[in-house]
């Protein structure tokens, strides 16, 4: 039995890796997420038929309970998953990567709990022994490092606090990305709390290691809890991308060493995989921003942008502009670029988009969809809605390839896009976003920016680029907007 | 049992192949690689069955029950959202392809 349970979990490691570089490829990344289905499949199955569950005298009882947690998670998540809308994608992958995460600290849980159980039911034997100085016959353990072995618990304690900071951590970004929550500020000098609160918590899980209580095993949970939360609220939201990557890479690691704890191979490998790869695509994010991930997490980045704010009302006013206007403007132009951003998500516009786009093209009009790496809320993110929308890959830019073209552009239509259209990031060395590549906007004839209200975007940060002699706005909701035009284009 | 020494190997390893999986992606697939990736680290759901599985009182059973809890949620959730990206991918692969032809 335990040879097909090692040879599952063997092909399961495989088939996680092979899905994985599948996934690296348009082509064959279907396959490759259902090439890792398979594998988690055959490894959940066998795991109904480890010792280690069918040992236990309360075997019956747990059975019954791993199937009722399974049909539960499981089901919510299914429901949740098929419901969630394109654009809400990101809050449920920080939703399952919590929970994944919030899995990984429970377990540590789990084997503290036990250690410390077999700790303090210490057999009044130990004592007379060591008082006869036989303490190399005690064998019962003192400490819960000596219940589990020292690499043991070490792994377990650490993985224990990073599974739970992803946990809680991953809770407040799925928050604020849902719109539940808006506070970036939780505490004064939140930084400084969250360093003395770091500090605790490791003398706290140093204490763990070397007890016998149980009161440490809570406290310290608690702390990473809180900890969680703490780092997570000060984070603004152009950054959450980046949060949610380096959550998933977390949640990956503490599950890698979980899986040392439990002496499962196949979580160590699964586990360290994730951990690598997504801390290299946080990497990527972060540097896409220009911003280092220690920078993402310590510059507190919407609370200084008040001042800057302020600075930037001064240079002018935006003009704005009736959709039939823009509608001429783009029906006559030699090139029109399309920059799609958060709002274009939030407000559906992608389908519009494309049907504008092909009434465009219709009229011997070139369109190019302009696409900032961390456009949307994740990289990627935009090219996803677009695909949905079935706007073909050639028509869609990266940054790199497109900036040099916007010169001989015509039209470019700003749709729910802020921050990477922001020349702030070029010229102004105050602004929070200064040294970000974007996409040179402002180097078009005209540009169009449709935006639901004048205020500042996610990111709290006043664009000049609506103030440009050049920049027209468009009020009102994105798909609405974007439909207007098509009307506008078609009575022409 | 995986031994010290032999786990250090398989960290370092597994390290290195989640680097080179990730360094050739085309961001396009970014958003899509990330969900892939947090569906895999769903496995903690076999973790978290044994540690159901080797709870022995009331206490422990009943943190065992939100592992699995949990790592149920990761596992189907991640791979439903992952899929329903790459859904999207596949059929707009297709008709790109037909209308390059």
């Amino acid at each position: 039995m335990s040879i097909l349970i090692q040879a599952s979990y063997f092909l399961a490691a495989v088939l996680f890796i092979l899905g994985l570089k599948q996934m690296s490829s348009p082509v064959t990344a279907r396959r490759g997420i259902q090439w890792a289905g398979a594998g988690m499949v055959l490894a959940t199955l066998v795991t109904f038929l480890a010792p280690e569950l069918s040992d236990n005298p309360q075997a019956v009882t747990n059975y019954v309970l791993i199937i009722i947690a399974i049909a539960i998670g499981g089901g919510y998540a299914w429901v949740t998953g098929k419901k969630v809308a394109m654009t809400d994608m990101p809050q449920m992958i920080a939703m399952y990567n919590g929970m994944g995460g919030g899995a990984a600290a429970t377990i540590a849980a789990v084997e503290l709990l036990k250690a410390q159980g077999e700790v303090a039911s210490g057999a009044p034997g130990d004592d007379r022994l060591n008082a006869l100085g036989l303490e190399a016959l005690n064998t019962h353990p003192e400490t819960i490092a000596q219940a589990m072995g020292t690499d043991v618990a070490i792994l377990a304690i650490i993985g224990a606090i990073i599974g739970t900071i992803a946990f809680s951590g991953s809770i407040i970004a799925w928050a604020k990305l849902d719109g539940r929550l808006n506070s970036n500020k939780l505490l004064p000098q939140q930084q400084q709390v969250n360093l003395v609160l770091a500090v605790i918590l490791v003398l706290v899980a140093i204490s763990v290691f070397s007890t016998d209580a149980l009161t440490p095993i809570v406290v310290f949970f608690l702390l990473a809890l809180v900890l969680g939360v703490f780092i997570t609220v000060p984070v603004g939201g152009a950054d959450m991308p980046v949060i949610i990557s380096l959550f998933n890479a977390l949640t990956g690691l503490a599950v890698g060493f979980e899986g040392y704890v439990l002496g499962n191979a196949a979580m160590i490998i699964a586990g360290t995989v994730v951990g690598s790869a997504g801390s290299l695509l946080t990497h990527l994010m972060a540097k896409a921003m220009n911003r280092s991930v220690a920078n993402v997490f310590f510059s507190g980045f919407g609370t200084t942008t008040t001042t800057t704010a302020e600075a930037g009302e001064a240079g002018g006013s935006m003009k704005e502009i009736q959709a039939q206007d823009v509608g001429i403007m783009m029906a006559y132009a030699s090139q029109v670029v399309v920059i799609p951003g958060y709002g274009m998500a939030v407000a559906q516009a992608q389908h519009k988009v494309w049907e504008l786009t092909q009434l465009l093209t219709e009229k011997g009009v070139k369109v190019k969809f302009a696409i900032h790496p961390v456009a949307g809320r994740m990289p990627g993110h935009m090219n996803v809605l677009l695909a949905e929308a079935g706007v073909p890959y050639d028509l869609i830019y990266d940054m790199e390839d497109i900036n040099a073209d916007f010169a001989n552009t015509t039209v470019t239509l700003v749709i729910g896009a802020n921050d990477v259209v922001n020349p702030a990031a070029k010229n102004d060395p105050n602004s929070p976003l200064f040294g970000m590549p974007i996409l040179n906007a402002e180097l078009s004839d005209n540009v169009i920016v449709i935006k639901r209200g004048r205020g500042t975007g996610f990111s709290g940060v006043e664009n000049p680029l609506f103030l440009l002699d050049n920049t027209r706005m468009l009020f009102g909701d994105g798909q609405k907007a974007v439909a207007e035009l098509i009307q506008a284009v078609k009575e022409l | 049992m995986i031994e010290g020494l032999a786990a250090l190997y398989i960290f370092m390893l597994a390290g290195f192949t989640g680097y080179e999986i990730i360094s050739k992606v085309p961001v396009i697939l970014h958003t899509p690689l990330m969900s892939g990736s947090n569906f895999v680290h769903g496995i903690v759901l076999v973790g978290a069955m044994i540690a159901l599985g080797i709870a022995e009182n009331p206490t422990q059973q009943a943190i065992g029950f939100v592992a699995v809890l949990l790592a149920a949620g990761n596992a189907v959730g991640g791979y439903v959202v992952t899929e329903r990206m790459l859904e999207m991918f596949k059929s707009s692969n297709k008709k790109d392809a037909g209308e390059k032809k």
